[in-house]
């Protein structure tokens, strides 16, 4: 059974294209075969962030416009077997997207044996972002410890259990997954930052899938076009393959929610 | 200064706990609306017009929210009468 997955937020610039890639990615990695659709037509990035920009020769709005045959348009990825990318088309307009046409490239894409089709949604809620969550099965809400992130999650997330297919169907509801990214832990006990509980025990009240800390390496990943979930080592990338665990059921206590331990000295003089 | 932070901001409420009292108040109203039946706008607008026949009103001061409690669904209507100009 394929399953469609949605990464919005509402908001743009949280990490939308980084958690795209780096989940698409992670799902691949375990053997998944993968297909990660960039839904920013006019502004796309996730080629970018993925490394394959140079090899883009069709796109998904010609796919959906019958241009080009879904085989032609699929980058494959170099570095993981079983990870394809759509890249959007940078020249047209978002009217170019129909809902009939994606409705089409998804099911292509389920009759292909993709197991997973992870939809990066573009900022927003006009109709890139409306239609990249239409047909999805499970969503990803990406969102920063930030007043106006969290509150614009929220409106996505009235989005999803109204305007998705999902709900006009009257099926079972889309299953709702939090993606809490640029956490700092050290601002988080001095008070300055919405912590974990505040937002998901008070505030949204969806189930937390994985907190990502606030890393250099996530730009450094993208500078290299790498998605950071490859950068061994590295605490995002970590964080990122509990994310890809626990979204395929396994049980895993969430880290990088602490503070490294300072010394007294720093503790009481530091900045 | 740490140490001096330490000891003035005891009383400060800290930035994050404003926040997260902010957004439980804009977000229970955000939804709410959300899930208002279509027509309220309408109703809204007729009532304020009945009421305009013996009342001299703001319609500002006029607040109509559908809100669930204890299992029933409740049509709150709050209105503020001018004082009676003599």
């Amino acid at each position: 059974m394929s399953k469609v997955i949605v990464v919005t937020s509402g908001k743009g610039g949280v990490g939308k294209t980084t958690t795209s890639a780096s989940v698409a990615t992670g799902l691949a990695q375990k053997g998944y075969k993968v297909a990660v659709i960039d839904f920013d037509v006019g502004l796309r990035n996730l080629d970018l962030i993925l490394g394959v920009e140079r090899r883009v020769v069709y796109d998904f709005v010609n796919v959906v416009q019958g241009e080009a045959n879904l085989k032609q348009a699929l980058i494959r990825d170099k570095r993981v077997e079983n990870l394809y990318i759509l890249a959007a088309s940078q020249t047209r307009d978002k009217e170019a997207l129909t809902k009939e046409g994606v409705g089409q490239v998804i099911e292509d894409l389920k009759a292909d044996g993709f197991d997973f089709i992870v939809c990066d949604s573009p900022a927003g809620i006009e109709k890139g972002a409306q239609l990249a969550l239409y047909y999805a099965d499970e969503a990803l809400i990406v969102t920063n410890p930030e007043v106006s992130s969290v509150r614009d999650s929220d409106r996505i997330l009235g989005i999803l259990q109204a305007k998705s297919k999902r709900a006009e169907t009257g099926q079972e509801p889309i299953v709702e997954h939090l993606v809490l990214t640029r956490y700092n832990p050290e601002r988080v006990e001095t008070g300055e930052m919405l912590s974990v509980e505040d937002i998901v025990e008070d505030v949204l009240q969806i189930p937390l899938l994985g907190v990502v800390p606030e890393s250099e390496d996530v730009l450094n990943a993208s500078n290299a076009g790498t998605p950071v979930i490859m950068l061994e080592g590295s605490d995002a990338s970590e964080a990122y393959k509990d994310i890809v665990d626990r979204f395929l059921g396994e049980e895993k206590p969430h880290r990088f929610l602490q503070a490294e331990k300072k010394g007294l000295f720093k503790k009481l003089f530091g900045k | 200064m740490a140490l001096l932070d330490y000891l003035l901001g005891q009383r400060k409420q800290k930035s994050a706990t404003v926040a997260k009292e902010r957004l439980q108040i804009l977000l229970a109203h955000e939804r709410s609306e959300r899930k208002a039946p279509t027509y309220l706008p309408a109703m809204r607008e007729e009532i304020l017009q009945v009421i305009a026949k013996y009342v001299e009103i703001d319609a500002e001061n006029l607040q109509i929210s559908i809100d669930e409690a204890n299992g029933v669904e409740v049509l709150e209507l709050n209105l503020v009468l001018p004082d009676e100009k003599r």
